[in-house]
Protein backbone atom coordinates (compact mmCIF):
# COMPACT_ATOMS: atom_id res chain seq x y z
CA UNK A 1 0.00 0.00 0.00
CA UNK A 2 1.18 3.49 -0.85
CA UNK A 3 0.12 6.50 1.17
CA UNK A 4 0.76 10.09 0.14
CA UNK A 5 0.27 12.73 2.80
CA UNK A 6 -0.03 16.44 1.98
CA UNK A 7 2.61 16.35 -0.73
CA UNK A 8 3.68 19.71 -2.08
CA UNK A 9 6.28 20.53 -4.70
CA UNK A 10 7.25 23.67 -6.50
CA UNK A 11 9.38 23.98 -9.60
CA UNK A 12 12.94 25.24 -9.17
CA UNK A 13 11.94 28.50 -10.83
CA UNK A 14 9.19 29.03 -8.33
CA UNK A 15 5.69 28.03 -9.47
CA UNK A 16 3.81 25.72 -7.10
CA UNK A 17 2.98 22.51 -8.98
CA UNK A 18 1.59 20.18 -6.31
CA UNK A 19 -0.62 21.80 -3.70
CA UNK A 20 -1.02 19.13 -1.05
CA UNK A 21 -1.80 15.71 -2.51
CA UNK A 22 -3.42 13.21 -0.17
CA UNK A 23 -3.89 9.79 -1.65
CA UNK A 24 -4.03 6.14 -0.67
CA UNK A 25 -3.22 3.49 -3.27
CA UNK A 26 -4.43 0.17 -1.89
CA UNK A 27 -2.87 -3.20 -2.67
CA UNK A 28 -4.07 -5.39 -5.49
CA UNK A 29 -6.06 -2.64 -7.17
CA UNK A 30 -5.37 -0.97 -10.47
CA UNK A 31 -5.49 2.77 -9.86
CA UNK A 32 -5.60 5.05 -12.88
CA UNK A 33 -4.64 8.68 -12.40
CA UNK A 34 -6.01 11.11 -14.95
CA UNK A 35 -6.58 14.82 -15.31
CA UNK A 36 -5.71 17.76 -17.50
CA UNK A 37 -2.31 18.30 -19.09
CA UNK A 38 0.00 20.06 -16.71
CA UNK A 39 -2.12 19.03 -13.71
CA UNK A 40 0.82 17.45 -11.89
CA UNK A 41 0.52 13.71 -12.62
CA UNK A 42 4.06 13.15 -13.85
CA UNK A 43 5.40 15.33 -11.06
CA UNK A 44 3.58 13.14 -8.55
CA UNK A 45 5.07 10.00 -10.13
CA UNK A 46 8.54 11.54 -9.93
CA UNK A 47 8.04 12.33 -6.25
CA UNK A 48 6.99 8.75 -5.57
CA UNK A 49 9.98 7.29 -7.42
CA UNK A 50 12.36 9.78 -5.79
CA UNK A 51 13.32 11.73 -8.93
CA UNK A 52 12.17 14.87 -7.16
CA UNK A 53 12.00 15.64 -3.46
CA UNK A 54 8.78 17.09 -2.03
CA UNK A 55 8.85 20.49 -0.31
CA UNK A 56 6.65 19.02 2.38
CA UNK A 57 4.51 15.97 3.05
CA UNK A 58 5.24 12.25 3.40
CA UNK A 59 5.40 9.18 1.19
CA UNK A 60 4.71 5.87 2.93
CA UNK A 61 5.21 2.52 1.23
CA UNK A 62 3.90 -0.56 3.06
CA UNK A 63 3.97 1.34 6.32
CA UNK A 64 7.52 2.64 5.89
CA UNK A 65 8.27 6.33 5.44
CA UNK A 66 10.37 6.52 2.27
CA UNK A 67 10.29 10.33 1.88
CA UNK A 68 13.98 10.66 2.74
CA UNK A 69 15.20 7.78 0.58
CA UNK A 70 16.94 8.31 -2.74
CA UNK A 71 15.99 6.82 -6.12
CA UNK A 72 18.16 3.72 -5.75
CA UNK A 73 16.94 2.95 -2.24
CA UNK A 74 13.30 3.27 -3.30
CA UNK A 75 13.89 1.11 -6.36
CA UNK A 76 15.39 -1.56 -4.14
CA UNK A 77 12.39 -1.37 -1.81
CA UNK A 78 10.14 -2.08 -4.76
CA UNK A 79 9.23 1.14 -6.54
CA UNK A 80 9.21 0.92 -10.35
CA UNK A 81 8.51 3.77 -12.70
CA UNK A 82 7.94 3.61 -16.45
CA UNK A 83 8.78 7.10 -17.69
CA UNK A 84 6.40 9.15 -19.81
CA UNK A 85 9.44 9.98 -21.91
CA UNK A 86 11.76 6.98 -21.90
CA UNK A 87 15.51 7.51 -21.88
CA UNK A 88 17.70 6.36 -24.75
CA UNK A 89 21.14 4.81 -24.32
CA UNK A 90 23.93 4.52 -26.82
CA UNK A 91 25.45 1.14 -26.19
CA UNK A 92 22.87 -0.62 -24.02
CA UNK A 93 20.77 -3.21 -25.75
CA UNK A 94 17.17 -4.09 -25.00
CA UNK A 95 18.37 -7.28 -23.32
CA UNK A 96 20.90 -5.32 -21.23
CA UNK A 97 18.10 -3.12 -19.91
CA UNK A 98 15.79 -6.04 -19.22
CA UNK A 99 18.60 -7.78 -17.33
CA UNK A 100 19.32 -4.69 -15.25
CA UNK A 101 15.60 -4.42 -14.55
CA UNK A 102 15.09 -8.02 -13.53
CA UNK A 103 18.38 -8.09 -11.63
CA UNK A 104 19.61 -11.29 -13.27
CA UNK A 105 20.88 -12.72 -16.52
CA UNK A 106 18.05 -13.60 -18.84
CA UNK A 107 17.93 -16.44 -21.29
CA UNK A 108 16.99 -15.57 -24.83
CA UNK A 109 13.51 -16.97 -24.29
CA UNK A 110 12.96 -15.06 -21.05
CA UNK A 111 13.94 -11.79 -22.73
CA UNK A 112 11.63 -12.66 -25.61
CA UNK A 113 8.74 -13.33 -23.25
CA UNK A 114 8.93 -9.85 -21.77
CA UNK A 115 9.05 -8.29 -25.21
CA UNK A 116 6.22 -10.41 -26.54
CA UNK A 117 4.07 -9.23 -23.65
CA UNK A 118 4.40 -5.65 -24.82
CA UNK A 119 3.76 -6.64 -28.41
CA UNK A 120 7.29 -6.53 -29.79
CA UNK A 121 8.48 -9.24 -32.11
CA UNK A 122 11.28 -10.29 -29.84
CA UNK A 123 13.91 -11.52 -32.27
CA UNK A 124 14.12 -8.17 -33.95
CA UNK A 125 14.70 -6.37 -30.69
CA UNK A 126 16.63 -8.42 -28.14
CA UNK A 127 20.01 -7.26 -29.43
CA UNK A 128 18.95 -3.85 -30.59
CA UNK A 129 20.48 -0.82 -28.93
CA UNK A 130 18.08 1.36 -26.96
CA UNK A 131 19.24 4.37 -28.95
CA UNK A 132 17.75 7.11 -31.05
CA UNK A 133 16.94 4.76 -33.93
CA UNK A 134 14.02 3.19 -32.04
CA UNK A 135 10.66 4.72 -32.84
CA UNK A 136 8.59 6.44 -30.17
CA UNK A 137 6.19 3.50 -29.88
CA UNK A 138 9.00 0.96 -29.76
CA UNK A 139 10.88 2.66 -26.95
CA UNK A 140 7.65 3.10 -25.02
CA UNK A 141 7.01 -0.63 -25.16
CA UNK A 142 10.56 -1.42 -24.07
CA UNK A 143 10.08 0.94 -21.14
CA UNK A 144 6.94 -0.98 -20.15
CA UNK A 145 8.78 -4.29 -20.46
CA UNK A 146 11.53 -3.12 -18.08
CA UNK A 147 8.98 -2.29 -15.40
CA UNK A 148 7.13 -5.54 -15.94
CA UNK A 149 10.46 -7.39 -15.64
CA UNK A 150 11.03 -5.87 -12.21
CA UNK A 151 7.96 -7.46 -10.54
CA UNK A 152 7.99 -4.99 -7.69
CA UNK A 153 5.54 -3.95 -4.96
CA UNK A 154 4.67 -0.72 -6.70
CA UNK A 155 4.61 -0.06 -10.41
CA UNK A 156 3.85 3.32 -11.94
CA UNK A 157 3.22 3.61 -15.68
CA UNK A 158 3.18 7.15 -17.02
CA UNK A 159 0.95 7.34 -20.10
CA UNK A 160 1.86 3.88 -21.35
CA UNK A 161 -0.47 4.20 -24.32
CA UNK A 162 1.26 7.26 -25.75
CA UNK A 163 2.67 6.46 -29.16
CA UNK A 164 1.26 2.95 -29.21
CA UNK A 165 -0.61 2.27 -32.44
CA UNK A 166 -4.27 1.41 -32.52
CA UNK A 167 -3.77 -2.25 -33.38
CA UNK A 168 -1.48 -2.86 -30.46
CA UNK A 169 -3.62 -0.88 -28.10
CA UNK A 170 -5.98 -3.81 -27.55
CA UNK A 171 -3.14 -6.08 -26.57
CA UNK A 172 -1.76 -3.39 -24.31
CA UNK A 173 -5.08 -3.37 -22.48
CA UNK A 174 -4.74 -7.14 -22.15
CA UNK A 175 -1.24 -6.70 -20.69
CA UNK A 176 -2.60 -4.41 -18.01
CA UNK A 177 -5.56 -6.71 -17.33
CA UNK A 178 -3.14 -9.54 -16.83
CA UNK A 179 -0.91 -7.45 -14.56
CA UNK A 180 -4.01 -6.41 -12.66
CA UNK A 181 -4.77 -10.06 -11.93
CA UNK A 182 -1.23 -11.01 -11.06
CA UNK A 183 -0.02 -7.99 -9.09
CA UNK A 184 1.21 -8.44 -5.58
CA UNK A 185 1.19 -4.83 -4.54
CA UNK A 186 0.04 -1.56 -6.01
CA UNK A 187 -0.20 -0.47 -9.58
CA UNK A 188 -0.71 3.05 -10.87
CA UNK A 189 -1.30 3.98 -14.48
CA UNK A 190 -1.32 7.61 -15.50
CA UNK A 191 -3.54 7.88 -18.55
CA UNK A 192 -5.93 9.97 -20.59
CA UNK A 193 -7.36 6.97 -22.40
CA UNK A 194 -10.99 5.97 -21.85
CA UNK A 195 -10.16 2.30 -22.49
CA UNK A 196 -7.55 2.31 -19.75
CA UNK A 197 -9.82 4.26 -17.42
CA UNK A 198 -12.49 1.67 -18.01
CA UNK A 199 -10.36 -1.21 -16.71
CA UNK A 200 -9.36 0.71 -13.58
CA UNK A 201 -10.52 -0.46 -10.19
CA UNK A 202 -10.23 3.09 -9.03
CA UNK A 203 -9.81 6.45 -10.75
CA UNK A 204 -8.06 9.48 -9.29
CA UNK A 205 -8.40 12.87 -10.97
CA UNK A 206 -5.56 15.32 -10.45
CA UNK A 207 -5.92 18.91 -11.58
CA UNK A 208 -4.06 22.04 -10.51
CA UNK A 209 -1.78 20.02 -8.32
CA UNK A 210 -4.39 18.38 -6.13
CA UNK A 211 -6.76 15.41 -6.10
CA UNK A 212 -10.07 16.74 -7.35
CA UNK A 213 -11.97 13.49 -7.32
CA UNK A 214 -11.46 9.85 -6.56
CA UNK A 215 -13.59 6.73 -6.53
CA UNK A 216 -14.45 3.47 -8.26
CA UNK A 217 -14.18 3.54 -12.03
CA UNK A 218 -17.88 2.78 -12.40
CA UNK A 219 -18.67 6.04 -10.63
CA UNK A 220 -15.94 8.39 -11.80
CA UNK A 221 -15.66 7.41 -15.45
CA UNK A 222 -19.26 8.34 -16.39
CA UNK A 223 -18.77 11.69 -14.68
CA UNK A 224 -15.54 12.32 -16.55
CA UNK A 225 -17.14 11.43 -19.85
CA UNK A 226 -20.16 13.60 -19.15
CA UNK A 227 -17.97 16.50 -18.09
CA UNK A 228 -15.52 15.86 -20.88
CA UNK A 229 -12.70 16.29 -18.38
CA UNK A 230 -10.67 13.38 -19.65
CA UNK A 231 -10.83 14.62 -23.20
CA UNK A 232 -10.37 18.33 -22.68
CA UNK A 233 -9.16 19.09 -19.23
CA UNK A 234 -8.05 22.66 -19.78
CA UNK A 235 -11.36 23.71 -21.30
CA UNK A 236 -12.88 25.92 -18.59
CA UNK A 237 -16.47 25.12 -19.56
CA UNK A 238 -15.96 21.43 -19.12
CA UNK A 239 -14.20 21.64 -15.77
CA UNK A 240 -14.70 18.75 -13.38
CA UNK A 241 -17.18 20.11 -10.89
CA UNK A 242 -17.44 17.28 -8.39
CA UNK A 243 -15.00 16.98 -5.54
CA UNK A 244 -14.14 14.23 -3.09
CA UNK A 245 -16.81 15.32 -0.58
CA UNK A 246 -19.88 15.62 -2.79
CA UNK A 247 -19.21 12.89 -5.32
CA UNK A 248 -22.20 10.58 -5.83
CA UNK A 249 -21.95 7.13 -4.27
CA UNK B 1 46.75 -27.77 -31.15
CA UNK B 2 50.35 -28.00 -29.94
CA UNK B 3 51.34 -26.24 -26.74
CA UNK B 4 53.62 -23.22 -27.13
CA UNK B 5 56.28 -22.43 -24.56
CA UNK B 6 55.79 -18.90 -23.29
CA UNK B 7 56.36 -16.95 -20.13
CA UNK B 8 53.35 -16.60 -17.85
CA UNK B 9 53.14 -12.81 -18.45
CA UNK B 10 53.17 -13.31 -22.21
CA UNK B 11 50.50 -16.01 -21.99
CA UNK B 12 48.29 -13.68 -19.92
CA UNK B 13 48.79 -10.79 -22.33
CA UNK B 14 48.02 -13.04 -25.29
CA UNK B 15 44.79 -14.15 -23.68
CA UNK B 16 43.67 -10.58 -23.23
CA UNK B 17 44.60 -9.31 -26.68
CA UNK B 18 43.89 -12.30 -28.89
CA UNK B 19 42.02 -15.57 -29.06
CA UNK B 20 44.98 -17.45 -27.54
CA UNK B 21 44.05 -20.47 -25.44
CA UNK B 22 47.30 -22.37 -24.77
CA UNK B 23 47.83 -22.21 -28.52
CA UNK B 24 46.04 -21.31 -31.72
CA UNK B 25 43.92 -23.57 -33.88
CA UNK B 26 44.81 -21.65 -37.06
CA UNK B 27 47.66 -19.69 -38.64
CA UNK B 28 49.54 -17.47 -36.22
CA UNK B 29 52.73 -15.69 -35.32
CA UNK B 30 53.63 -14.59 -31.81
CA UNK B 31 56.08 -11.78 -31.24
CA UNK B 32 57.63 -11.30 -27.82
CA UNK B 33 59.96 -8.42 -26.88
CA UNK B 34 60.89 -7.71 -30.47
CA UNK B 35 61.40 -11.28 -31.70
CA UNK B 36 59.18 -13.77 -33.43
CA UNK B 37 58.92 -16.72 -31.03
CA UNK B 38 56.45 -19.05 -32.68
CA UNK B 39 54.55 -19.23 -35.93
CA UNK B 40 52.50 -21.49 -38.17
CA UNK B 41 51.40 -21.16 -41.78
CA UNK B 42 48.46 -23.08 -43.13
CA UNK B 43 47.48 -24.16 -46.61
CA UNK B 44 45.77 -20.87 -47.40
CA UNK B 45 47.60 -18.53 -45.09
CA UNK B 46 51.35 -18.23 -45.60
CA UNK B 47 53.41 -16.30 -43.06
CA UNK B 48 56.98 -15.39 -43.98
CA UNK B 49 59.67 -13.03 -42.74
CA UNK B 50 59.66 -9.63 -44.31
CA UNK B 51 62.91 -9.46 -46.30
CA UNK B 52 63.70 -5.77 -45.83
CA UNK B 53 62.57 -5.04 -42.27
CA UNK B 54 61.57 -6.72 -39.02
CA UNK B 55 58.11 -8.17 -39.44
CA UNK B 56 56.05 -10.48 -41.57
CA UNK B 57 54.51 -10.88 -44.97
CA UNK B 58 51.20 -12.67 -44.74
CA UNK B 59 49.46 -13.92 -47.84
CA UNK B 60 45.92 -15.21 -47.90
CA UNK B 61 45.22 -17.36 -50.97
CA UNK B 62 42.66 -16.12 -53.52
CA UNK B 63 39.22 -17.62 -53.07
CA UNK B 64 39.91 -19.07 -49.62
CA UNK B 65 36.99 -18.78 -47.23
CA UNK B 66 36.65 -18.55 -43.46
CA UNK B 67 40.39 -18.26 -42.80
CA UNK B 68 41.73 -16.87 -39.57
CA UNK B 69 45.16 -15.61 -38.59
CA UNK B 70 46.42 -14.29 -35.24
CA UNK B 71 49.51 -12.11 -34.91
CA UNK B 72 49.74 -10.93 -31.31
CA UNK B 73 52.77 -9.01 -30.06
CA UNK B 74 53.86 -8.59 -26.47
CA UNK B 75 56.36 -6.52 -24.62
CA UNK B 76 56.90 -7.90 -21.14
CA UNK B 77 59.53 -5.66 -19.63
CA UNK B 78 60.84 -2.12 -19.74
CA UNK B 79 63.56 -0.69 -21.99
CA UNK B 80 62.08 -2.22 -25.11
CA UNK B 81 61.40 -0.20 -28.22
CA UNK B 82 59.88 -2.61 -30.67
CA UNK B 83 58.98 -1.72 -34.24
CA UNK B 84 57.40 -4.27 -36.51
CA UNK B 85 56.22 -4.06 -40.11
CA UNK B 86 53.54 -6.53 -41.15
CA UNK B 87 52.12 -6.68 -44.67
CA UNK B 88 48.92 -8.50 -45.51
CA UNK B 89 48.07 -9.49 -49.05
CA UNK B 90 44.50 -10.73 -49.27
CA UNK B 91 43.88 -12.53 -52.56
CA UNK B 92 40.94 -12.02 -54.86
CA UNK B 93 37.67 -13.15 -53.32
CA UNK B 94 39.33 -14.37 -50.13
CA UNK B 95 37.63 -14.05 -46.77
CA UNK B 96 39.75 -13.81 -43.64
CA UNK B 97 39.67 -12.69 -40.04
CA UNK B 98 42.89 -11.18 -38.74
CA UNK B 99 43.40 -10.83 -35.03
CA UNK B 100 46.25 -8.54 -34.12
CA UNK B 101 46.78 -7.60 -30.54
CA UNK B 102 49.38 -5.87 -28.58
CA UNK B 103 50.07 -6.23 -24.90
CA UNK B 104 52.61 -4.24 -22.95
CA UNK B 105 53.55 -5.18 -19.39
CA UNK B 106 55.99 -3.16 -17.32
CA UNK B 107 56.70 -3.74 -13.67
CA UNK B 108 59.79 -1.52 -13.51
CA UNK B 109 60.57 2.13 -14.12
CA UNK B 110 61.79 1.92 -17.71
CA UNK B 111 59.58 2.81 -20.62
CA UNK B 112 58.31 0.18 -23.05
CA UNK B 113 57.06 0.82 -26.53
CA UNK B 114 55.53 -1.21 -29.29
CA UNK B 115 54.89 0.24 -32.72
CA UNK B 116 53.14 -1.97 -35.22
CA UNK B 117 53.01 -0.83 -38.81
CA UNK B 118 50.38 -2.84 -40.62
CA UNK B 119 49.63 -2.62 -44.31
CA UNK B 120 46.66 -4.30 -45.93
CA UNK B 121 46.31 -4.92 -49.65
CA UNK B 122 42.92 -6.31 -50.58
CA UNK B 123 42.39 -7.69 -54.07
CA UNK B 124 39.11 -7.53 -55.93
CA UNK B 125 36.16 -8.86 -53.96
CA UNK B 126 38.25 -9.76 -50.90
CA UNK B 127 36.81 -9.40 -47.43
CA UNK B 128 38.79 -9.02 -44.25
CA UNK B 129 37.97 -8.39 -40.64
CA UNK B 130 40.87 -6.83 -38.77
CA UNK B 131 40.60 -6.87 -35.00
CA UNK B 132 43.14 -4.96 -33.06
CA UNK B 133 43.17 -4.88 -29.30
CA UNK B 134 45.59 -3.09 -27.01
CA UNK B 135 46.18 -3.56 -23.32
CA UNK B 136 48.90 -2.57 -20.94
CA UNK B 137 49.40 -4.04 -17.50
CA UNK B 138 51.86 -4.04 -14.61
CA UNK B 139 52.27 -1.38 -11.97
CA UNK B 140 55.77 -0.18 -12.84
CA UNK B 141 56.18 3.54 -13.40
CA UNK B 142 57.69 3.03 -16.88
CA UNK B 143 55.64 4.70 -19.56
CA UNK B 144 53.79 2.18 -21.74
CA UNK B 145 53.30 3.51 -25.21
CA UNK B 146 52.03 2.16 -28.47
CA UNK B 147 51.94 3.64 -31.92
CA UNK B 148 49.93 1.55 -34.32
CA UNK B 149 50.13 2.68 -37.94
CA UNK B 150 47.68 1.11 -40.34
CA UNK B 151 47.63 1.51 -44.10
CA UNK B 152 44.76 0.08 -46.05
CA UNK B 153 44.50 -0.31 -49.84
CA UNK B 154 41.12 -1.55 -50.97
CA UNK B 155 40.79 -2.99 -54.47
CA UNK B 156 37.56 -3.09 -56.43
CA UNK B 157 34.54 -4.34 -54.50
CA UNK B 158 36.64 -5.38 -51.51
CA UNK B 159 35.70 -4.76 -47.90
CA UNK B 160 37.71 -4.27 -44.73
CA UNK B 161 36.13 -4.09 -41.31
CA UNK B 162 38.56 -2.79 -38.74
CA UNK B 163 37.70 -3.06 -35.10
CA UNK B 164 40.13 -1.45 -32.72
CA UNK B 165 39.90 -1.52 -28.98
CA UNK B 166 42.03 0.05 -26.30
CA UNK B 167 40.56 -0.25 -22.84
CA UNK B 168 42.98 1.25 -20.40
CA UNK B 169 46.51 0.89 -19.22
CA UNK B 170 48.31 2.47 -22.18
CA UNK B 171 49.98 5.74 -21.18
CA UNK B 172 50.64 7.17 -24.62
CA UNK B 173 49.02 6.22 -27.89
CA UNK B 174 49.35 7.71 -31.29
CA UNK B 175 47.18 5.77 -33.69
CA UNK B 176 47.45 6.60 -37.37
CA UNK B 177 45.23 5.03 -39.96
CA UNK B 178 45.34 5.75 -43.69
CA UNK B 179 43.18 4.21 -46.33
CA UNK B 180 42.73 4.39 -50.06
CA UNK B 181 39.34 3.07 -51.09
CA UNK B 182 38.83 1.80 -54.65
CA UNK B 183 35.81 1.34 -56.84
CA UNK B 184 32.75 -0.01 -54.99
CA UNK B 185 34.99 -0.91 -52.04
CA UNK B 186 33.82 -0.53 -48.47
CA UNK B 187 35.76 0.45 -45.39
CA UNK B 188 34.19 0.08 -41.98
CA UNK B 189 36.14 1.22 -38.93
CA UNK B 190 35.03 0.93 -35.34
CA UNK B 191 37.30 2.32 -32.67
CA UNK B 192 36.83 2.33 -28.91
CA UNK B 193 39.22 3.98 -26.49
CA UNK B 194 39.18 4.37 -22.75
CA UNK B 195 41.74 6.55 -21.02
CA UNK B 196 42.17 7.29 -17.34
CA UNK B 197 44.64 8.98 -15.02
CA UNK B 198 47.28 10.91 -16.93
CA UNK B 199 46.96 8.87 -20.13
CA UNK B 200 46.97 10.41 -23.57
CA UNK B 201 45.54 8.92 -26.73
CA UNK B 202 45.64 10.51 -30.13
CA UNK B 203 43.99 9.01 -33.13
CA UNK B 204 44.22 10.18 -36.73
CA UNK B 205 42.37 8.89 -39.74
CA UNK B 206 42.87 9.82 -43.33
CA UNK B 207 40.64 8.14 -45.88
CA UNK B 208 40.86 8.80 -49.59
CA UNK B 209 37.78 7.75 -51.50
CA UNK B 210 39.16 7.25 -54.99
CA UNK B 211 36.76 4.77 -56.55
CA UNK B 212 33.24 5.40 -57.78
CA UNK B 213 30.65 3.86 -55.47
CA UNK B 214 33.09 3.49 -52.59
CA UNK B 215 31.96 3.95 -49.02
CA UNK B 216 33.44 4.49 -45.59
CA UNK B 217 31.92 4.33 -42.15
CA UNK B 218 34.10 5.54 -39.33
CA UNK B 219 32.72 5.24 -35.83
CA UNK B 220 34.76 6.23 -32.83
CA UNK B 221 33.55 5.98 -29.27
CA UNK B 222 35.71 7.09 -26.44
CA UNK B 223 35.64 7.71 -22.73
CA UNK B 224 38.11 10.04 -21.06
CA UNK B 225 38.28 9.63 -17.28
CA UNK B 226 40.49 11.06 -14.58
CA UNK B 227 42.64 13.80 -16.07
CA UNK B 228 43.32 11.93 -19.30
CA UNK B 229 43.39 13.54 -22.72
CA UNK B 230 42.22 12.34 -26.11
CA UNK B 231 42.49 13.90 -29.51
CA UNK B 232 40.57 12.73 -32.54
CA UNK B 233 41.32 13.79 -36.10
CA UNK B 234 39.60 12.44 -39.14
CA UNK B 235 39.85 13.50 -42.72
CA UNK B 236 37.66 11.90 -45.35
CA UNK B 237 38.46 12.97 -48.88
CA UNK B 238 35.88 12.22 -51.55
CA UNK B 239 37.65 12.17 -54.92
CA UNK B 240 34.87 10.23 -56.65
CA UNK B 241 31.14 9.62 -56.29
CA UNK B 242 31.14 8.01 -52.86
CA UNK B 243 29.49 7.99 -49.46
CA UNK B 244 31.30 8.71 -46.24
CA UNK B 245 30.05 8.76 -42.70
CA UNK B 246 32.07 9.49 -39.63
CA UNK B 247 30.83 9.61 -36.10
CA UNK B 248 32.78 10.58 -33.02
CA UNK B 249 31.13 10.20 -29.64
CA UNK B 250 33.00 10.93 -26.49
CA UNK B 251 32.00 10.71 -22.85
CA UNK B 252 33.87 12.76 -20.33
CA UNK B 253 34.05 11.52 -16.76
CA UNK B 254 35.64 13.69 -14.10
CA UNK B 255 38.39 15.91 -15.46
CA UNK B 256 38.96 14.16 -18.79
CA UNK B 257 39.53 16.26 -21.88
CA UNK B 258 38.64 15.50 -25.47
CA UNK B 259 39.48 17.38 -28.61
CA UNK B 260 37.75 16.24 -31.79
CA UNK B 261 38.21 17.69 -35.19
CA UNK B 262 36.64 15.92 -38.07
CA UNK B 263 37.31 17.10 -41.57
CA UNK B 264 35.40 16.36 -44.75
CA UNK B 265 36.71 17.18 -48.20
CA UNK B 266 34.53 16.72 -51.28
CA UNK B 267 36.47 16.94 -54.54
CA UNK B 268 33.64 15.40 -56.50
CA UNK B 269 30.11 16.73 -56.88
CA UNK B 270 28.70 13.32 -56.08
CA UNK B 271 30.62 12.77 -52.89
CA UNK B 272 28.15 12.58 -50.00
CA UNK B 273 29.95 13.01 -46.71
CA UNK B 274 28.48 13.28 -43.24
CA UNK B 275 30.03 13.82 -39.88
CA UNK B 276 28.42 13.58 -36.45
CA UNK B 277 30.21 14.41 -33.25
CA UNK B 278 29.10 14.64 -29.67
CA UNK B 279 31.21 15.21 -26.59
CA UNK B 280 29.85 15.51 -23.10
CA UNK B 281 29.17 14.04 -19.72
CA UNK B 282 26.88 11.06 -19.29
CA UNK B 283 23.33 12.35 -19.62
CA UNK B 284 21.88 12.76 -16.14
CA UNK B 285 18.61 11.14 -17.17
CA UNK B 286 20.46 7.96 -18.16
CA UNK B 287 21.88 7.66 -14.66
CA UNK B 288 18.45 8.41 -13.17
CA UNK B 289 16.81 5.72 -15.30
CA UNK B 290 19.29 3.04 -14.24
CA UNK B 291 18.91 4.11 -10.62
CA UNK B 292 15.17 3.51 -10.89
CA UNK B 293 16.13 -0.04 -11.84
CA UNK B 294 18.04 -0.34 -8.56
CA UNK B 295 21.62 0.62 -9.51
CA UNK B 296 23.63 3.07 -7.46
CA UNK B 297 24.89 6.18 -9.18
CA UNK B 298 28.36 4.70 -9.53
CA UNK B 299 27.05 1.37 -10.83
CA UNK B 300 24.90 3.22 -13.33
CA UNK B 301 27.86 5.27 -14.55
CA UNK B 302 30.06 2.20 -14.96
CA UNK B 303 27.32 0.32 -16.78
CA UNK B 304 26.73 3.18 -19.19
CA UNK B 305 30.44 3.49 -19.91
CA UNK B 306 30.97 -0.24 -20.42
CA UNK B 307 27.94 -0.48 -22.70
CA UNK B 308 29.11 2.52 -24.68
CA UNK B 309 32.52 0.97 -25.27
CA UNK B 310 31.27 -2.56 -25.90
N1 LIG C 1 11.15 21.14 -13.53
C1 LIG C 1 10.11 21.93 -13.79
N2 LIG C 1 10.27 23.26 -13.94
C2 LIG C 1 9.23 24.06 -14.19
N3 LIG C 1 7.96 23.64 -14.30
C3 LIG C 1 7.74 22.34 -14.14
C4 LIG C 1 8.78 21.41 -13.89
N4 LIG C 1 8.25 20.18 -13.80
C5 LIG C 1 6.94 20.32 -14.01
N5 LIG C 1 6.62 21.62 -14.21
C6 LIG C 1 5.27 22.17 -14.43
O1 LIG C 1 4.41 21.52 -13.55
C7 LIG C 1 3.16 21.31 -14.15
C8 LIG C 1 2.79 19.85 -14.01
O2 LIG C 1 3.59 19.08 -14.88
P1 LIG C 1 3.40 17.53 -15.03
O3 LIG C 1 4.42 17.06 -15.99
O4 LIG C 1 3.39 16.91 -13.70
O5 LIG C 1 1.95 17.46 -15.68
P2 LIG C 1 1.10 16.19 -16.13
O6 LIG C 1 -0.11 16.17 -15.30
O7 LIG C 1 1.94 14.98 -16.11
O8 LIG C 1 0.73 16.60 -17.61
P3 LIG C 1 0.56 15.70 -18.94
O9 LIG C 1 -0.83 15.15 -18.92
O10 LIG C 1 0.70 16.70 -20.04
O11 LIG C 1 1.62 14.68 -18.96
C9 LIG C 1 3.29 21.79 -15.57
O12 LIG C 1 2.73 23.09 -15.64
C10 LIG C 1 4.76 21.84 -15.79
O13 LIG C 1 5.10 22.82 -16.71
MG1 LIG D 1 2.72 13.73 -17.56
Amino acid sequence: MLQLEKLTWSAPEGGQVLNGVDLVIPDNKLVVITGPNGGGKTTLAKLIAGLEKPDSGRIILDGRDITGLDITERARLGVSYAFQQPVRFKGLTVTDLLELASGKKLSHSEACDYLARVGLCANEYVNREVNATLSGGEIKRIELATVIARHTRLSIFDEPEAGIDLWSFNSLIDVFRELQNSIDGSMIIISHQERILSIADEIVVIADGRVTSQGPSSVILPQLLAGGAAACGKCPKKEVKYCGENKPE
Amino acid sequence: MEKINLSEITAQLLKSVSDYKDGFAHAFSIRENGCGVSRRSTENVKIEDKPDAPGLVIRVAPGSKGEKVSIPACVTHGNIDDIVYNDFYIGEGADVRIIAGCGVHVSTGEPARHNGIHRFFLEKGAHAIYEEKHVATGNGKGVRSIGPVTEIYLGEDSELEMDSLQLGGVDRTLRQTKAVVGEKARLIIRERILTDGEQEAKTEFEVEMNGAGSSVSLVSRSVAKGSSYQAYRSRIIGNAPCTGHSECDAIIVGGGRVDASPELVANDGDAALIHEAAIGKIAGEQIVKLRTLGLTEEEAENRIVSGFLK
